[in-house]
């Protein structure tokens, strides 16, 4: 139980400090033809840098071997005048921007007379957290409330316990309903604790109207819910249910709602199916609300796709239940 | 009294073959990764829509604005007629990067007292406006290249950028193709979560249906009945490698510039890893639900922070003395050096030896947390 | 019938916290006897069986099974012992014929060995054509001799059966201790839990445990003798039902 209060404080963690594209070290080695007043210049300037980390000179016979090892991450040749930057693009989603500081450096000895200034709107130290903390609560909110809802639902299926509680005078409808009361409560749990951690220790703002996203939060959270009920009627077994959930819902999540990657470089079929996914309208409209400050009318069109995604589950869920019970 | 492992493994075997979901399971995640996954993950950010703005109307800031108008990452959908109606434009999501060029820029330039050209970014998604940024920056600066070229002024006309002269080779991705990058990682995606999910809820089934008590009074060894669970999950993990190595080459034509062995390797260690955790986990909970939550928890900390997404020299030092610990670690580098460098078996000795320690400390923990009496 | 003890228990104690679950209790079961455990639910009948079966590790007293300790030589007691738990662990996607093979192997049986056996016992009940149905798709009553038999199949001197007649009708009840007399006229002893009274009639020797302790330790009929005198009854009228009550309305637990 512990462990789902304290999930989204380490995904948050994670995802604040961890995980980043952030340069830190560059381990490199030079080649030296000749050492010319440009070489020890542009040696020095690698040298003194607190982000290179110049491993050693070495032979050019020992390249291929030096990069394939993983030894250094790139190898500056520098020869008649020339530098040439060999990168190890294999071991590195950032070979280019590690390329792009190296050239930086040696650039930077030369002169440069052009010079580009740079603003970033809203965002103007370019924290990724901005970035990641909707992907997060969009993902934690489904974790709980549709996968645990799902497989608690399914439990009860398989030990034959919901046959009793069905049995019974109560409607079946407000049995479920009882049973996501607690993943309710511990989504709002979590929901603060989320939206306090990122305001406080990973400075996010939360510009747009407090109201506005709290109301976005719990119509997820609902949503969440509904999802979970509907495809615990689907699922006979817990290892079923999970395995459903896992498939259908995490892994969508987590590659098409833009969450760790961008929506717009999906090529046209999955962009469609990324359209069905819930989480993909939840993080755009929290992104909306939270880093741009707008209130509910900035957010309609996604606000209601949500509401009707919830309900139609909400209905879809009643006719199934109904439907087995005949 | 002879070992009962062949005995219990075929037991394990006909249960698997009979099961409805899982085989199907089994062989449908490496396609569904292997094809799917790629087409997602693309780290490029590409259709930047962008606007430039400026009274200039000079050979250089026409070839600057060219230069982005011709690019794969830019797009020009949008037009402004000064900077505050681009900022509404951009505030409504239809302009991504806004371009201001200053007044007399080439003449500026000429002179030495060249003006900043600047760059105005949505940094909403932090990601896309710092790349943003980043390509809007080379671009500018080959449309300068290459004026200068032309104009064949030398480094005293003020108008010099030495970059001709630094070049960059990208070496064992000449393409750049990020999905040749990132079809090692999944491979290793695939082998996490089908060698920890599944000898787990195998467990905690039997668990839960009673009929671990039952073999729990016979004399079977803890080291076996584990190990006979264990080891169907080896093999499937070597199939389902070999498997996803062919979906790649057929599909991407992608091929493991280095000894396809050594990849087999690591797999079969990495898989003996994650098993034997897997299986501790299982031992010490009590209910389905409440393994499949801590398994999960552990699984996410792995897939993040194992350098699969995210290099592992970006993360703050304490975190990357964490990761020794982790098997996807060492596993991923593996594949990823096979394949794409085909460094050999002797350049990784350092992560196959921690595979091998990590493997037997997971095995003996889940041995010794297998209680046949408490 | 032999007088030499297979179990031999004394000052048994099995503790969870700040409950005692089973009190110091001592008995003796004697080789080929039918030795009934009786006892209401929540008594400590399923705990003490599972001390002896090792597959729990008692919290005082000592204990011998089959000449070895429980606490410290429960594997090798697992050799000679079968087992039956109450919920019938068996394997539902694995056929009757597989599940036996299954722990016929497990206890060291040759397949020539296994394949007479089963088709022995198979054919003792008249199941022979079920051999290849998943057990998951057998009816209760089946599925409980299934289970017996593979408790069994190994010939143990000692079998432990942890009610083995939960939930079924009458009529198998009464079959199933057929089997069990039957079994025990080979020679295994029979050590059987159960809260059905009237069970206790097939024991040679029965225990009542209440609260985690034995308040009684006789033949049945000794038993209804005894107390038919206490309370003036005879001893038609004393079923062991009533001796029961009897013994339980001093109990703290139980229905």
């Amino acid at each position: 139980m512990m462990i789902v209060l304290i999930m989204p404080v380490i995904l948050l963690m994670l995802f604040g400090f961890a995980i980043s594209t952030e340069i830190n070290e560059i381990p490199i080695a030079v080649v030296v033809d000749e050492y010319t007043p440009e070489v020890r210049r542009d040696l020095t300037a690698l040298e003194n840098n607190p982000y290179i980390t110049l491993t050693g000179i070495i032979e050019e016979r020992d390249v291929d071997q030096v990069l394939r090892s993983g030894k250094v991450s790139a190898v500056v040749m520098m020869r008649d005048g020339k530098r040439n930057v060999v990168l190890d693009a294999a071991n590195s989603s950032m070979s280019v921007s590690a390329g792009s500081y190296i050239t930086s450096i040696l650039r930077s000895g030369t002169t440069m007379p052009l010079s580009v200034t740079t603003y970033m709107r809203h965002n103007p130290q370019l924290k990724s957290a901005y970035n990641f903390v909707p992907g997060v609560m969009g993902l934690i909110f489904i974790l709980i409330c549709a996968m645990m809802t799902c497989v608690s639902v399914v439990r009860e299926k398989e030990t034959g316990t919901m046959e009793v509680l069905l049995v019974s005078p109560i409607k079946p409808i407000y049995i479920v309903l009882a049973k996501m009361v607690p993943y309710f409560i511990l989504s709002l749990i979590n929901l603060a604790t989320i939206l306090l951690l990122s305001h406080f220790v990973l400075d996010m703002p939360i510009s747009g109207n407090l109201p506005t996203l709290l109301t976005l939060c719990v119509l997820y959270i609902l949503l969440s819910l509904m999802l979970g009920l509907f495809v615990s009627t689907m699922a006979l077994s817990q290892v079923v249910a999970l395995l459903i959930c896992a498939m259908v819902m995490m892994i969508p999540i987590i590659m098409l709602s833009g969450m760790m990657f961008p929506v717009e470089n999906l090529p046209p079929v999955l962009k469609q199916i990324s359209y069905i996914v819930p989480a993909r309208w939840f993080i755009e409209a929290v992104r909306k609300v939270m880093v741009e400050g707008l209130s509910m009318s900035g957010i309609l069109k996604e606000f209601s796709i949500l509401c009707l995604m919830t309900i139609a589950l909400f209905a879809g869920s009643i006719k199934k239940f109904n439907d087995r019970l005949e | 009294m002879k070992s009962v492992l062949p005995i219990l493994m075929r037991k394990e075997i006909t249960q698997f073959r009979r099961n409805k979901v899982l085989p199907r399971l089994v062989m449908m995640m490496p396609i569904m990764l292997v094809l799917i996954m790629p087409l997602v993950t693309q780290m490029d950010i590409k259709n930047i829509s962008v606007v430039v703005l400026g009274e200039d109307r000079s050979l250089l800031s026409t070839r600057i604005e060219s230069h982005l108008a011709n690019s794969d990452y830019f797009r020009m959908p949008e037009s402004a007629y000064d900077y505050n109606h681009a900022v509404e434009l951009m505030d409504q999501g239809r302009v991504d990067l806004i371009v201001s060029i200053p007044a007399h820029f080439e003449r500026d330039m000429r002179n030495g007292h060249g003006k900043p050209i600047s760059l105005t970014a949505n940094a909403v998604n932090a990601t896309k406006g710092g790349q943003g940024i980043q390509y809007a920056t080379q671009t500018i600066i080959s449309a300068v290249t290459e004026i200068a070229a032309e104009s064949g002024l030398s480094a005293e006309g003020g108008l010099s950028v030495e970059g001709g002269l630094i070049t960059v080779q990208n070496r064992y991705n000449p393409t750049g193709n990020y999905r040749h990058f990132m079809l090692p990682a999944l491979m290793i995606i695939v082998l996490l979560l089908v060698c920890t999910f599944l000898p787990l809820l195998n467990i905690m089934t039997e668990k839960e249906h009673g009929t671990i008590e039952q073999i729990n009074v016979t004399p079977v060894s803890r080291w076996e009945f584990i190990l006979a669970k264990l080891i169907p999950y080896w093999i499937l993990a070597l199939v389902m490698i070999g498997f996803a190595m062919l979906l790649a080459w057929a599909v991407y034509g992608l091929v493991p510039a280095g000894n396809p062995l050594n990849i087999f390797i690591g797999a079969f260690l990495f898989s003996l890893c994650m098993s034997g955790f897997s299986v501790t986990i299982a031992n010490i909970s009590n209910t389905m639900q409440q393994a499949i939550f801590v398994l999960f928890f552990f699984v996410i900390q792995f897939m993040l922070l194992s350098g699969l997404f995210t290099p592992i020299s970006s993360m703050p030092t304490l975190a990357q003395w964490l990761t020794y610990a982790f098997p996807p670690r060492y596993v991923i580098n593996i594949f990823r050096s096979v394949y794409l460098k085909g460094t050999l078996f002797t350049e990784l000795w350092f992560d196959y030896t921690m595979l091998f320690i990590l493997a037997a400390v997971f095995y003996t923990l889940a041995t010794f947390t297998y209680k046949k009496q408490n | 019938m032999e007088k030499t003890p297979i179990i031999s228990v004394n000052g048994l104690s099995k503790q969870f916290g700040s409950f005692t679950a089973v009190d110091h209790i001592s008995f003796e079961v004697y080789r080929g006897e039918i030795f009934g455990f009786l006892g209401a639910n929540g008594a400590g009948k399923t705990t003490a069986m599972r001390m002896l079966c090792g597959l729990s590790f008692s919290t005082a007293g000592t204990g011998t099974v089959v000449g070895y300790d429980v606490r410290t030589q429960s594997e090798l007691i697992k050799r000679h012992i079968g087992y039956m738990s109450q919920r019938f662990s068996l394997y539902e996607d694995l056929t009757v014929a597989e599940n036996m093979a299954l722990y016929g192997g497990i206890y060291g049986m040759s397949q020539n060995d296994i394949r007479a056996r089963v088709d022995e016992l198979l054919g003792r009940l008249n199941f022979a054509d079920h051999k290849d149905d998943l057990v998951g798709s057998l009816p209760l009553g089946w599925k409980q001799k299934l289970a017996f038999m593979i408790a069994t199949i190994h010939r143990p001197e000692l079998v432990f059966l942890d009610e083995p007649t939960g939930g079924v009708d009458p009529i198998t009840r009464r079959q199933f201790w057929d089997l069990i007399r039957a079994t025990a006229k080979e020679g295994t002893t029979i050590f059987v839990t159960t809260h059905y009274m009237d069970e206790a009639e097939y024991c040679d020797r029965i225990t009542m445990m209440v609260d985690g302790t034995i308040r009684a330790l006789d033949t049945p009929a000794n038993l209804r003798r005894h107390f038919a005198d206490r309370l003036q009854r005879t001893y038609e009228d004393m079923t062991m039902e009533q001796v029961f009550y009897h013994l339980a309305r001093e109990a703290k637990r139980g229905e």
